[in-house]
């Protein structure tokens, strides 16, 4: 794999000038995940924060042919694409070597678009999938999406004299995504961009659907300093909140364990004020139930792992 | 043939690049068919067997963009739910051509043929050609390609037929051979296509309110432009195959003084009528709609026009509207118009009920006090029990 | 003649100083595409910031983690050789990326690099500071 003075001579697919906030995660990782292939390719992206910051008409962030249909297909929009490539190179209408890449976010991913998203996958088209989790529909105005966590304020799971934050876990989609046993499955995080390129460049070379779940810190989503949002990404895999790890035709690699520096999850809340409730005294039980799901998760995780 | 194999054969003719479908009665058999010639290797299709016709537009919308002729076919609750994608695909002027199976949309759930599935979606900006036979599904299939795919018109296609009543019957039918079919389709070629990668074009940007109109205005253009490109295909269609198609088509119209108009398969059965009665010399007619959408004004004047009496035959209604969607648009044809027949619209047929020879001549019966001034109610209800 | 331009996406408008006539319904391509690859670079964020990103070359490792975090693409790179160029297996072109400085047109003021910069090479200073 090239360092990153060397990716820096590469081009550039995702060009300034377009309007996600200061600070944004999503295209750090959407301009790492295009540095995964040399090869040219076309992008389909879900409705969300990414699709309309980088398209506000007459204007285009995007070096690469790219399609948005809707919110919950991009999955099969792909699809459609990809299908299109495999005909018309039988053809000999297209000699060039083309990938295909979809980008949605949690919401166009986890709630919307999972059956478009599952279907392409059990089709087999050779496409990667990379779903930019910011943990809630940000793009409507922060409400809370099945990726959203435990205990998180959102405008639709306000913090009230009843109800604190939202009452269910975050979704396990990766391993949602890992049971349809497609070649490359993968977690990654912005914060470990190298490591995030390396996935994208395994999920472009396998032959096959390959998905990468990377979380993406947002700003006015999550409400932390803009200059943050590297610092937010780190301090979710060091709680093991979100764990960087593989599956590769149905082996699962951990590829990060902090061991004995595995920190609490209230270090990763209070960087936060979405969760800023949850500092009161009154609701430290919250804290210790989000605690306890993701010990139980990362020992399960190690234990697929071969860790446990 | 049954009007699915019909359908499926024009498919395999025309042998486009991407299929993408989704099960639901009564398109299935499409699909069938068009499976085993993927199977048998006949076609270089890739059907892509999607999980939902949601996914089936929009794979057939990611096809079309990419630059390869895309097709599909559904029926009823399929169309609505691919609803969403329908409208996408007009806007973004990709030329796919959909079969429709015309059946009513639930609830409660019903398989059989109305239209209330193709006429809800009358202001998507899809071409709309309907059929009265299997060979017309076929035949409107071919020439869809060629309409949609025009560089003047650049939209997607529905090619409607009734569910059962031509899917499911078998008929005789005259086809034309595969490299006639060929070659009247063509090569396709996308317009600024995404596979091109070596210039970049992005599809489906947020268009607000500084440009959203404008691409509005264009598509009223391309429905303009139709107008043209249909006739001009028909002629061409004309030439090959000898049988001359229009938007609307008049059967025994010329000294009419009652006509019924109706779309699809009804037409078949309405022409058995006319026939017996004007043996009885009664001066009935038929006027069978093929074209719906774009919408010839003009031309529904012009055969209309010197009738006395006009029922329309409505196999959906537009509930709280003043009459079905055939009608509205018949009626407001001859707004300026001063001279001009009596109207009035039936509703029939709705989740299949039979439209026998028995109600037609009802139909034609109560024209006789339409044409002479006694128009009683305009809209009414055929073969229901009241 | 004005241009309005969006602000944000919830597509609140303001005159911008850059004129642009916009186009009447025959002039632009057909169902909403983009013919323009990356013509974002005609729109400037750069105003956006109020902090900006100052260089400290002294410091700097060219490691360029600055570039490859800038959610903005708007770290340029100047292209150098490699040390090890001229032996067998290297190119002869420049083969490194090098700090190239910051594209204020596009730079919205994260803060992002500076965070990041493992040598402190980069600090947030106020906009108001500077006059240009």
């Amino acid at each position: 794999m090239a360092n990153i003075r060397e990716l820096a001579l590469t081009n550039e697919r995702l060009a300034p000038g377009h309007r996600l906030c200061p600070g944004c995660g999503l295209s750090i990782i959407a301009r790492a995940v295009m540095r995964g292939t040399k090869d040219p390719i076309v992008v389909a992206t879900a409705t969300g924060c990414l699709e309309v910051s980088t398209t506000i008409y007459p204007y285009t962030a995007w070096n690469v042919p790219w399609i948005h249909n809707a919110f919950e297909n991009a999955a099969a929009t792909i699809s459609g694409a990809e299908a299109a490539y495999k005909v018309l190179k039988k053809k000999g209408k297209i000699n060039k070597e083309i990938k295909f890449l979809a980008f949605g976010g949690d919401g166009g991913t986890y709630d919307i678009g999972l059956q478009s998203l599952s279907g392409a996958l059990e089709r087999g088209h050779n496409f990667v999938y990379v779903c930019l989790d910011n943990e809630g529909y940000m793009n409507t105005g922060i409400q809370r999406s099945s990726s959203t966590p435990y205990g998180a304020w959102t405008n639709t799971s306000q913090v009230g004299k009843i109800h604190k934050g939202k009452e269910q876990f975050k979704k396990d989609l990766t391993a949602v995504v890992a049971a349809h046993h497609i070649p490359y499955v993968a977690q990654a995080s912005s914060h470990n961009y190298m490591d995030l390129v390396r996935k994208a460049e395994k999920a472009f070379a396998v032959k096959g659907p390959a998905f990468i779940n990377v979380l993406s810190p947002c700003v006015p989503g999550w409400k932390y300093p803009m200059q943050l949002t590297q610092k937010l990404a780190k301090m979710a895999v060091d709680t093991c909140f979100w764990p960087l790890f593989e599956v590769e035709n149905d082996k699962w690699i951990l590829n990060y364990d902090p061991g004995d520096n595995k920190k609490p999850i209230i270090e990763w809340l209070k960087m936060q004020k979405r969760f800023r409730h949850l500092m009161k005294p009154e609701n430290t039980h919250i804290v210790e139930q989000l605690q306890k799901n993701v010990d139980f998760r990362w020992e399960n995780l190690k234990k697929l792992c071969g860790k446990g | 043939m049954t009007g699915a194999e019909c359908t499926a054969e024009a498919m395999k003719q025309i042998n486009p690049d991407v299929v993408a479908a989704y099960p639901i009665t009564p398109q299935t058999n499409i699909m069938h068919s068009f499976s085993q010639f993927v199977a048998d290797g006949i076609v270089d299709t890739d059907l892509v067997t999607v999980e939902s016709e949601h996914s089936a537009m929009s794979a057939c919308v990611g096809a079309s963009a990419s630059g390869a002729r895309a097709m599909t076919a559904t029926s009823a609750n399929g169309l609505a739910l691919m609803w969403e994608i329908v409208y996408i695909a007009a806007s973004t002027r990709l030329p796919i051509v959909m079969n429709v199976v015309n059946r009513a949309l639930s609830a409660p759930i019903n398989i059989h043929c109305d239209h209330s599935d193709s006429m809800g979606c009358r202001d998507t900006g899809w071409i709309q050609i309907y059929s009265e036979n299997g060979e017309e599904a076929y035949e409107n299939t071919i020439m869809g390609v060629r309409i949609g795919e025009h560089k003047d018109v650049l939209l997607p296609v529905m090619v409607c037929q009734d569910g059962f009543i031509t899917s499911h019957s078998v008929e005789t039918v005259e086809l034309l051979n595969d490299e006639i079919v060929k070659s009247f389709v063509g090569e396709h070629t996308g317009h600024y296509p995404l596979l091109d990668v070596d210039k970049p074009v992005t599809y489906g940007p947020l268009d607000l309110f500084d440009y959203y109109f404008e691409h509005k205005r264009q598509q009223v253009l391309a429905m303009e432009n139709a107008k043209r490109v249909i006739r001009e295909i028909f002629d061409e269609f004309g030439q090959i195959t000898g049988k001359h198609y229009d938007f609307f088509e008049g059967y025994k119209l010329e000294d009419a003084e009652k006509v019924i108009v109706c779309a699809n398969s009804s037409a078949g059965t309405i022409r058995v009528v006319v026939d017996e009665l004007r043996e009885k010399g009664e001066k009935v007619g038929l006027l069978k709609m093929r074209v719906f959408r774009p919408w010839l004004n003009d031309m529904i004047v012009e055969k209309l026009g010197k009738i006395k009496a006009v029922a329309v035959l409505d196999r959906s209604d537009s509930f709280g509207a003043f009459g079905g969607p055939l009608f509205s648009e018949i009626r407001s044809s001859f707004h300026e118009v001063k001279e001009k027949p009596n109207i009035i619209d039936y509703i029939y047929g709705l989740g299949g009920r039979e439209l026998d020879i028995i109600q037609i001549k009802k139909v034609f019966n109560e024209l006789e006090q339409v044409k002479n001034g006694n128009v009683g109610d305009r809209v009414r209800y055929l073969g229901v029990r009241e | 003649m004005t241009e309005q331009l969006k602000e944000g996406n919830g597509g609140h408008t303001h005159q911008k100083e850059h004129k642009q006539k916009l186009k009447n319904w025959k002039e632009i391509p057909i169902g909403g595409k983009i013919l323009e690859a990356g013509n974002s670079k005609e729109y400037k964020t750069g105003d956006w910031r109020t902090f900006r990103p100052i260089h400290i070359p002294e410091k700097c490792t060219n490691c360029m983690i600055c570039w490859m975090i800038c959610p903005d693409s708007c770290v340029n790179v100047g292209g150098v050789d490699d040390p090890n160029k001229g032996k067998k297996g290297v190119s002869d072109k420049p083969n490194l990326g090098n700090f190239g400085g910051f594209d204020l047109d596009y730079c919205k003021g994260c803060g992002i690099c500076a965070e990041e910069c493992p040598f402190k090479a980069i600090e947030m200073k106020e906009e108001k500071e500077f006059k240009d």
